[in-house]
């Protein structure tokens, strides 16, 4: 097989092997009297039903809204932090504890804390899922900063390059597959911290809606739910697999010259 | 122009202090074209950033034009040895050669017209709108030239430049560097470890002794100018002050090894 004909196998067969699962669930599930495994058609009809788009102005949105305020917050925060600590040794160490400690503590046990310190609206919710994107971001970045070439360092020296142009033109950049790789882990938290902050308290939002249908009994209401989640998960991962790769393309471009 | 005196460099302290250089004197004149040739390890690159400004000397100071250097002069480019890690990948080889231009107050039209002149004179006009990783070895050593002509030094300081590229291209390297000096008038310090390499070059060479480095001879290169690769080393004196520059090192080289 030449490449080319080979990446298109590739590729049917990536598309191909998920429909072939959904037939064979469809067709199994299809006369099923399991109140927990709902036909998947009817869990299809009611995902069509409040996805498309009955809910979105109610639940979806408010979701989005909210983990992207605290993605976005996350990001910022953590970028400029991690460049000031990326920095300076001294400043590493002297925070390392209190980074190492606040990033152990498992997010969902800082819910009960959040709830009575900033409440139960969208502030809450936030804050929590900031917090947990946070630090990979964090991390990352001072990885990425301290890691930087010392001749880069010289040559904005040599040519006086300071201030704004070193900071965005060279030393962000040179950091940026590091910090990529960081905010991509936060994104998958971010999605699931978004679930589990609906779940403890809320009024609104896709994990709130997951949990009150189970509650009422309403089990192909779940399941929408539950594959809503799963979808926007996937859509959100490939979103930003496209964003990177062009915001990176020279990074792939170097790295395969280096290798040739 | 530029006075070296009495330069020394230690690492480190007490029991594992590493004397680097030991003592080193010389100048440059202006619109000399000095190479600084010596064994390997004798602490070249580490002279070089003394003299740069990127390193604080231990002993004894470097001056420009009287002036005290304590941090790299407006006036001094570097150009470093390995290009692949003093280009920045993520810019096109525009972007890298107007990295020094941006923080100087010039307008837009003059920027770009130094920028494409500095690249027209390393031969790249092509290139310009291409990553420097898109680029051959040789070719991107030119983007360092460039960029470093784009700063319009008064001295062009430059640490074994050509170290990293095949033989045919490092002889049009050579040649563009004595072009590019004629061009833009500038005085240049050449550190190399390759003999014919220095006496192709230079007006004046320096000659290093190894680790704590001295100057062992500093001999004047009266070949004529231009210089040309085939017929400048045909000449016998070309073929004399190689041998000779050859004996100093390979004497010190046996005389560390024995």
């Amino acid at each position: 097989m030449t490449p080319k004909a080979r990446r298109l196998a590739e590729l049917a067969l990536e598309i191909i092997v998920p429909i072939v699962l959904v037939a064979i669930l469809w067709v199994w599930t299809s006369q099923s009297d399991t109140f927990y495994y709902p036909p998947l058609s009817d869990v299809f009809e009611r995902f069509a039903d409040n996805w498309l788009f009955e809910r979105f102005g109610s639940d979806v949105w408010p979701s989005l809204r909210r983990m992207a305020i605290g993605y976005v917050l996350a990001v910022i925060v953590a970028v400029a932090l991690g460049t000031v600590l990326g920095s300076s040794r001294t400043l590493r160490r002297a925070v390392a504890p209190i980074v190492e400690f606040l990033r152990s503590i498992p997010p969902p046990a800082l819910l009960p804390f959040a709830i009575v310190v900033i409440g139960v609206g969208d502030d809450m919710k936030i804050f929590i899922i900031a917090f947990v994107c946070l630090w990979p971001v964090l991390l990352n970045t001072i990885d990425g900063i301290n890691g930087i070439d010392p001749t880069l360092r010289d040559i904005a020296r040599v040519y006086g390059v300071s201030g704004r142009d070193r900071l965005l033109r060279m030393m962000l950049p040179a950091a940026s597959p590091q910090i990529f790789a960081g905010m991509r882990l936060s994104l998958s938290l971010a999605v699931i911290l978004m679930v589990i902050s609906e779940m403890v308290a809320s009024t609104n939002g896709i994990g709130f809606f997951v949990l009150q249908s189970q509650r009422s009994f309403a089990i192909p209401e779940m399941w929408s739910g539950i594959l809503l989640l799963g979808i926007l998960g996937y859509v959100l991962n490939v979103a930003f697999v496209i964003i990177e790769r062009r915001v990176l393309a020279w990074h792939r471009g170097a790295k395969a010259s280096a290798l040739s | 122009m530029l006075e070296i005196e009495h330069l020394g460099k230690v690492y480190g302290e007490g029991k594992d202090a590493t004397h680097a250089i030991g003592d080193v004197s010389f100048e440059l004149a202006e619109r000399e074209f000095v190479c600084v040739v010596g064994p390997s390890g004798c602490g070249k690159t580490t002279l070089l950033k003394c003299m740069s400004g990127l390193l604080a000397p231990t002993t004894g100071e470097v001056r420009l034009r009287g002036r005290r250097i304590v941090d790299p002069p407006p006036e001094m480019a570097l150009v470093f040895q390995e290009y692949s890690r003093s280009l920045l990948p993520w810019m096109t080889v525009r972007g890298n050669v107007l990295l020094p231009l941006r923080h100087k107050k010039l307008e837009k039209a003059e920027r770009t017209r130094i920028v494409e002149e500095a690249v027209g004179a390393v031969g790249l006009e092509r290139f310009i709108d291409r990553y420097p990783w898109e680029l051959s070895g040789g070719m991107q050593q030119r983007v360092a030239i460039a960029r470093a002509l784009a700063y319009q030094p008064e001295i062009l300081l430059m640490d074994e430049p050509f170290a990293s590229v095949d033989a045919q291209t490092r002889g049009d390297l050579e040649d563009l560097i004595l072009e590019v000096r004629e061009r833009f008038d500038m005085t240049i310090l050449f550190v190399t470890h390759d003999i014919d390499e220095s006496v192709y070059l230079a007006d004046r060479i320096v000659v290093l002794t190894p680790s704590p480095t001295e100057v062992r001879e500093i001999l004047d290169v009266g070949l004529p100018r231009p210089r040309d690769q085939v017929e400048t080393k045909e000449l016998p004196e070309f073929a004399h002050l190689r041998a000779h520059v050859y004996r100093l090192i390979k004497r010190q080289e046996d005389a560390a090894a024995a």
